[in-house]
């Protein structure tokens, strides 16, 4: 095919989103990409998915990419259009979700100038994304894209803004392919150094009382990585542990699988990170929900840390053996080193280490008290759960207690099921997630997991998700507090629940229909399976409003400021006083 | 313990010479709370539209690793060197210095200019602007001996430092494996 022909820069745009293999966009039309509405007008190979707030776009990007392991694509209006993106961007930094931001701009002759519409868009988003570019000649607008999904992807994934100004969107120019386009500096490390990974296989192999710490790098690097780290973990016999992004890299189902790590994590979890002696951290950025008071994280282990981020290595705790590298390389090599040099894992000390654990799994952090009467939201989850096992399912969540809940009780048994605001704790993430999701996956089954609070705050999407007849099912767990807020005041505040309390609240099952989806409500026990069978039997978008125990708290807790070891396990353990440096901490 | 020594370092830092570029160094330092003593920038190389950064810092040796390795991260920056622990270097600093006075203070600052071999480069009836380089240490000192005598104002570079002996920039510690090259995480696991 001949590249000769000339094309404007919108029809550029259109064409090198094509050649990076997007099929879905989400977006927001304004005055500043009105010729990019235009190249998508005359075009059948991208389909637009028209959002109700940018906000909802690059959410739903977020999920698109996380539930395919592919670039999410998204393209807003230059000034507010841009600035609402500011959240997502900064959420997909913190989760390392690839995703390329397309904003437009005030022609380039009236950057500066305070223009309608106009912000300072690269200097706004510069420091929430991983790289972004103020597109100034018509002729780089193919390279710039080409890069940009190249830097989106590789490495630590991340997401990118390409802001087009509207006079280079109409200007016509040459394509750049994606062969030409090849970028000058960016090349992170993939393979790890030989020597590092032997000495870690040698470390593992003699390790007493090992764990194996995974998170989101696991899943980020691909299916092949889930894969690895399963062998490898099965072929050892050790125990593993997930950070809450890591979740489904691992079968949640599994014997050696001890749940989620940190602030609520499983005990069980928490204790064997304490009590290792040889921490296998994969793909997992030692986190401050995961360890607590770092000066009481972990004494006793020796660390090895593999990550493709060299600036996650001896950020927050120094490690031994820190492998610069992807994770799925990195663990295809390991498993090499161990096949080759015949290591066997120490059967006698591991009994006795998976004989401790049992100790700590038999204390059941989970446990909850019980009712007849009123539904406790760990009990809708069980529920949930039992309805959704062993089905082709998807969950989003908001942020929230009930999002901790979910991350407890609901399990994943491969990778890419489980998409939740980690870093960032965005509420508002989880439904314009699961809209995303829906649209990668029409014929799964994707169900938001909510709070009342967190929803109300991208609620407008439930237009978008009618207009495209995505059957996304909500499950609100509805207390009527801002739940965690409400926790932390209970234990940190004296009891005094200032503004957590929402007095007017809508009525869910009526504003589901307003917006023309399927309402349902549950508000005793016997009525929950019910709803849970009609929410997921329906073949149309649905909102199931639970309402939940509104003083439930979420236990197992690392208590602000104290040790990872030191958990509270329900309402009737002892609290421990926190520490004035503890109440500093968010 | 050597851990929790702050000290200065000098970090060489190649990046594509870009609009932006520079606003992504600082806005490095100054989001994650990182020290800037000095920063010197200038294009270095036309044809492959190379800049060089020159920034000195100061931290402990474990921030240190944390700036080297984010500065590593930017997707500009073809590599960073730490002047300061991977061998002898060169520093050096340009400074302009205005000083105003008459009679002995005059002879006195222009005999002193002579001794820290600073020239005259604009003169009034009473008035000079000397120009200097040297180390940092030097010009501060001159700068503390020109105070008393009529200290207008200053204007200075900032360091700029390159590696003593044959070795270019290419052969020094790159970014991507600083983490794994630095003598300083030797040093470190041995105190911890």
């Amino acid at each position: 095919m001949s590249e000769a022909h000339e094309l404007n820069g919108a029809e550029i745009v259109i064409k090198a989103l094509a050649d990076e293999g997007v099929d879905i966009i989400f977006g927001y039309p304004g005055g500043a990409v009105l010729p990019i509405y235009d190249a998508i007008f005359s075009q059948n190979q991208i389909r637009h998915i028209l959002v109700r707030h940018e906000a909802g776009a690059i959410h739903a990007a977020e999920g698109y990419a996380r539930s395919t392991g592919k670039v999410g694509a998204l393209i807003v209006t230059s000034g507010p259009g841009a600035t609402n993106t500011v959240t997502g961007l900064t959420d997909a930094m913190m989760d390392s979700i690839p995703i390329v931001c397309l904003t437009g701009q005030v022609a380039t002759h009236l950057i500066g100038n305070d223009a309608f519409q106009e912000a300072d868009t690269v200097g706004i988003t510069r420091p929430c994304t991983k790289h972004n570019y103020l597109v100034r000649d018509v002729n780089d607008v193919g390279r710039i894209i080409h890069e940009a999904f190249y830097v989106a992807r590789s490495g630590r994934p991340g997401p990118v803004v390409v802001d087009l100004p509207k006079d280079v969107q109409l200007a016509t120019g040459r394509y750049t392919s994606v062969r030409e386009a090849t970028h000058r500096t960016y090349r992170p490390q993939i393979k790890g150094s030989p020597d590092k990974i032997e000495a870690a296989v040698a470390m593992i192999a003699a390790a007493k009382r090992p764990l194996f710490y995974t998170g989101g790098g696991v899943i980020n690097s691909g299916r092949r990585a889930s894969e690895l780290l399963t062998e490898f973990v099965k072929l050892t016999g050790f125990p593993i542990t997930n950070t809450l992004m890591g979740l489904g890299s691992f079968p949640g189902s599994d014997q050696q699988f001890l749940g989620m790590v940190g602030m609520h994590g499983f005990y069980e979890a928490n204790l064997a990170m304490s009590e290792c002696d040889v921490m296998i951290a994969v793909g997992a950025r030692f986190d401050d929900r995961v360890t607590g008071r770092l000066n009481a994280f972990a004494k006793n282990s020796k660390k090895i840390h593999i990550d493709i981020d060299p600036s996650s290595i001896n950020k927050n705790v120094s490690v031994d053996i820190g492998i610069v590298g992807d994770v799925g390389s990195v663990l295809d090599d390991m498993l090499k080193v161990w096949r080759k040099k015949c290591y066997k894992p120490d059967a006698k000390a591991l009994k006795a280490w998976w004989g401790k654990i049992a100790g700590w799994r038999a204390r059941e952090c989970l446990r909850y008290r019980k009712s007849d009467d009123i539904i406790k939201p760990q009990f809708a989850l069980e529920r949930l759960y039992r309805h959704i096992k062993g089905r082709d399912a998807y969950i989003t969540t908001e942020v929230g207690q009930h999002q901790m809940w979910a991350a407890q009780f609901l399990r994943f048994e491969e990778p890419n099921r489980w998409m939740t605001s980690g870093g960032l704790g965005t509420m508002g993430y989880g439904l314009p997630a699961a809209m995303g999701v829906q649209v990668a996956h029409p014929d799964s089954l994707v169900i938001d997991v909510a709070g009342e609070a967190s929803i109300l705050m991208n609620i407008q999407e439930l237009s978008t998700i009618i207009q495209y007849r995505l059957p996304v099912k909500v499950f609100i767990l509805n207390n009527h507090y801002m739940g965690m807020v409400r926790q932390w005041q209970e234990l940190l505040h004296g009891g005094r629940y200032a503004e957590t309390y929402m007095d007017a609240l809508p009525d869910f099952v009526k504003l589901a229909e307003a917006f023309g989806a399927v309402g349902l409500r549950a508000t005793a026990p016997g009525e929950l399976d019910d709803v849970i069978e009609q929410m997921i039997s329906t073949p149309h978008p649905v909102v199931a409003d639970i309402v939940v125990d509104p003083d439930e708290n979420c236990f197992p807790m690392i208590s602000s400021g104290a040790a990872h070891y030191d958990m509270i396990l329900g309402p009737e353990d002892k609290r421990p006083e926190v520490s004035a440096e503890g109440k500093m901490l968010v | 313990m050597l851990d929790s020594i702050v000290r200065n370092h000098t970090l060489a830092v190649l990046v594509d010479n870009e609009a932006g570029v520079l606003a992504r160094v600082i806005g490095l330092f100054s989001g994650r709370g990182y020290n800037i003593e000095s920063l010197t920038v200038a294009e270095v190389d036309a044809e492959k539209k190379l800049s060089r950064i020159t920034v000195v810092t100061k931290g402990t040796p474990m921030v240190i690793e944390q700036i080297k390795n984010q500065l590593g991260r930017l997707v500009p920056v073809h590599a960073v060197q730490d002047l300061t622990t991977d061998g002898p270097h060169v520093t050096r600093e340009l400074a302009l210095i205005k000083v105003k006075g008459n009679g002995e203070n005059r002879v006195e600052s222009l005999r002193l200019a002579d001794v820290f071999r600073a020239r005259a480069v604009d003169s009034t009836t009473h008035s000079f602007v000397f120009e200097m380089t040297g180390s940092t240490e030097k010009i501060d000192a001159f700068i503390e001996l020109m105070r008393p005598l009529g200290l207008v104002e200053v204007s200075r570079t900032g360091a700029v430092a390159i590696r003593r002996g044959a070795v270019g920039f290419e052969r020094g510690v790159s970014a991507s494996n600083a983490a794994t090259k630095s003598p300083l995480r030797k040093r470190k696991r041995v105190n911890a």
